[in-house]
């Protein structure tokens, strides 16, 4: 089985649907001849037609809005974001339009769109190169929030997404294309030669929307993370010497809440890690989650680690983004609750 | 450098005021058949002036005259004379049923009538509107159920939409009628998308798409026709100018500085612009932009010069901002009228048959009000409350679930 990395098993992806469904076409900005800025799309203009990969104007709205149309029309639109930073244009497209249209019209009326951006922190992209926005898609209802951690989930997840027929966000964590990242800074790069998640089979597979992965099992506290986290979470358990479970979300909408209920009411304890900022994020939809489901097996309080209530700073970025010292000592402090 | 003098912020301010003399001289208007027709093949900027005229088939006695007239059979017109009368008597009987508290909310589209219902008419069963809340006249045109408007607007157990969208919020896919929602401008590029798709299955359906004039302010729109102009889409981009959003005058949307159909200029897009009280007129328009679709050359963008008679909608009272009289001063007439009496002059139509068709229609309105009232009126009846829960996505997930079961529903 080949090895790829996020890059190539994101193409791979695209590259599968392209050739298997004349209705899956993908376009965004430098998406066409160039191949992207992070070469998600390489080769795919040249290989499937023009018209099935090409560029479009810098306008996130009219992209997502023309996804929209063509969805609507019967397609499988694929839409890429250059940064998800750049998505807020396209909000009211998201929020109003594609999370709406099956609901408000009774059925008559779908947008099976996919919408890929790239994600999340730790490339020094300064404050519009990094953030972390799942929460602004998660709360809103009709829309589906992918976030995956590896190649092998990328690529099956992804294929997932486009043969879905509600709106799905792809976000992919730009810092874990090329190689896992632990979150040691100082560490050299890693690639993803010889991890298991980087063999990637060359043709069709899925990876089905809203099932969490069980990472490392453990039997004192339940660590829930996603996308670059799963990775900063593993050497963060390791460090800590607490025997905790690594659940990866991978899927934020649909959430399976079945795995976290399952895994907290065993552990009794739960730290949630993500980099995206800290207060109304993410982490506190789960938490709340398990105070209403697993409050009587819980032991201690439910901890957060998250990125500071902060605009995401570049040359801070070493402080900001959550590394395994944080949820080392957040899995010790649990642990002497 | 120094300014030698301080600037002064503008603010335009239309021409009239309640209690003012209504003042239309700004709207440039030409006599009708004065404009030439260029064949819908040649090239957009080569078109430039088009804009700046004014696109006019019937003159002030009713007959088609000039280069636009349309060859159209009088049973089409007066198919489309049927479908504008029943739209105002059918908004007429609404907004009454809104006074009499049976609905919580209604939109006229007094006078505006002639657009949707002439397009509605000339496009195919394969192409798509997406459409504004002001143009019943589609659905009209094309005998929707009346009943099935009414349950929607009485949201009602048989309500098509569920209870789920305000009313006159309409969709009807068999129709060619897009999901409504009552964000402005956000469908727009939808029809773009949609024809781009439409384009590329190297299919033949054409997409058309109306905003107001106060929607052309959005960035939706700009978007929408830069993506029409870059990818040649098969779209008509269809602006009614009723020459008021709400309480505010079609020059807060920039239209004291350049007529909205020369926005098109700029992205080397026919923009005609036209007589939206013109029947002959907006069939000849649209005639020729989907000509033009149909030869692969793209979008067109027609601004329809039109007024809105009645208010923004049943929450607004529109003599607070503008005279009362005004309607009666607009100098393009009332659209119904023009086309009866363009109707009557070829000898197809007389008063009799317009007054006893006034009837049938009125007869098929009250009829539809009652069958809608008979399953009930706004909180009387609604459909299932688990129909809260449907269609949320195409499967339910445990919220949904779990929360439809905590309402046992």
């Amino acid at each position: 089985m080949p090895t790829m990395n996020m890059i190539q098993a994101l193409n791979s992806a695209l590259d599968v649907k392209l050739g298997q469904d004349p209705d899956v076409l993908i376009f965004g900005e430098d998406i066409g001849y160039f191949g992207g800025v992070f070469r998600v799309t390489d080769g795919l203009q040249v290989k499937h037609g023009l018209t099935r990969c090409f560029d479009t104007p810098i306008a996130e709205g009219g992209i997502i809005g023309a996804a929209i149309g063509m969805g609507a029309y019967g397609l499988r639109p694929v839409a890429e974001i250059q940064f998800v930073d750049y998505i807020l244009p396209a909000y009211d497209q998201l929020v109003s339009e594609a999370a709406r249209l099956r609901y408000r019209s009774g059925g008559e009326f779908i947008a099976p769109i996919t919408v890929r951006s790239p994600y999340g922190g730790g490339i020094f992209g300064g404050q519009t190169h990094s953030q972390s926005p799942e929460a602004l898609f998660a709360h809103v209802v009709g829309l589906k929030t992918i976030i995956p951690s590896n190649p092998y989930d990328a690529k099956g997840l992804l294929i997932a997404a486009i043969e879905d027929d509600d709106p799905v966000i792809f976000m992919e964590p730009k810092r874990i294309y090329n190689g896992p990242f632990n979150g040691r800074h100082g560490e050299q790069m890693k690639n993803w030669a010889g991890d298991p998640m980087a063999e990637v089979p060359e043709g069709h597979y899925t990876v089905p929307l809203g099932k969490a992965a069980l990472v490392r099992e453990g039997k004192d506290v339940t660590v829930l993370a996603y996308g670059t986290m799963v990775h900063v979470a593993k050497a963060g358990i390791e460090d800590s010497g607490v025997d905790a479970e690594l659940i990866d979300l991978r899927s934020i909408v649909p959430l399976d809440i079945d795995a976290i209920v399952q895994s907290v009411s065993k552990t009794g304890r739960c730290v949630i890690l993500h980099e995206a900022t800290r207060f109304a994020g993410f982490g506190g939809e789960l938490s709340a989650l398990i105070q209403e489901r697993c409050f009587w097996a819980l032991k201690a309080p439910v901890g957060r680690v998250a990125g500071w209530d902060t605009p995401y700073p570049h040359a801070f970025e070493t402080d900001y983004l959550p590394g395994p010292g944080r949820l080392a000592a957040a899995l010790q402090r649990v642990m002497e609750d | 450098m120094r300014n030698d003098r301080s600037f002064s912020l503008y603010i335009p301010e239309p021409d009239a005021r309640p209690g003012e003399t209504p003042d239309f001289s700004h709207l440039r208007l030409e006599p009708a058949g004065t404009v030439e027709r260029p064949a819908a093949t040649t090239p957009g900027l080569e078109m430039r002036e088009m804009p700046f005229r004014f696109v006019r088939v019937l003159d002030e006695e009713g007959r088609a005259v000039g280069p636009w007239a349309p060859r159209i059979e009088p049973e089409m017109l007066r198919r489309g004379l049927r479908a504008m009368l029943l739209t105002r008597i059918f908004d007429d009987r609404m907004f009454r049923a809104h006074r009499q508290g049976k609905t919580s909310f209604y939109m006229k589209s007094t006078g505006e009538e002639a657009i949707p219902v002439a397009q509605s008419l000339l496009l195919g069963a394969g192409d798509m509107c997406f459409p504004t809340y002001r143009v019943l006249g589609w659905l009209m045109a094309r005998d929707y159920p009346l009943i099935d408007l009414v349950n929607q607007i009485f949201s009602n157990e048989r309500d098509p939409l569920r209870g789920r969208q305000l009313p006159i919020l309409y969709s009807a896919r068999d129709y060619g009628f897009y999901s409504l929602s009552g964000n402005l401008g956000s469908r727009m590029i939808h029809a773009v998308g949609w024809a781009m798709g439409s384009a590329y299955k190297g299919d033949d359906k054409l997409a058309l798409a109306y905003v107001g004039d106060g929607t052309t302010a959005e960035g939706d729109f700009h978007e929408a026709l830069t993506f029409a102009s870059v990818y040649h889409a098969p779209v008509l981009l269809c602006i009614t100018n009723n020459q008021w959003a709400i309480s505010s005058f079609s020059g807060i949307a920039g239209a004291q500085e350049a007529p909205l159909a020369a926005r098109a200029i700029g992205f080397g897009m026919p923009g005609l612009r036209v007589d939206g009280n013109d029947f002959l007129a907006i069939w000849a328009a649209t005639q020729w932009a989907v000509e033009r679709a149909r030869a692969n050359m793209g979008a067109t963008l027609i601004e329809f010069v039109t007024y809105r008679v009645a208010g923004h909608s049943t929450s607004d009272d529109p003599t607070k901002y503008r005279p009362s009289d005004e309607a009666s001063h607009f100098p393009l007439g009332d659209p119904l009228e023009r086309l009866k009496q363009h109707l009557i002059g070829l000898g197809e139509w007389d008063e009799a048959r317009h007054a006893a068709l006034a009837e049938e229609l009125d007869q098929a309105v009250r009829a539809a009000m009652k069958e809608g009232e008979a399953v009930g009126t706004l909180g009387k009846s609604k459909p299932p409350v688990s129909e809260m829960f449907e269609h949320v996505f195409k499967e339910p997930d445990w919220r949904v679930i779990e929360q439809r079961r905590e309402l046992g529903v």
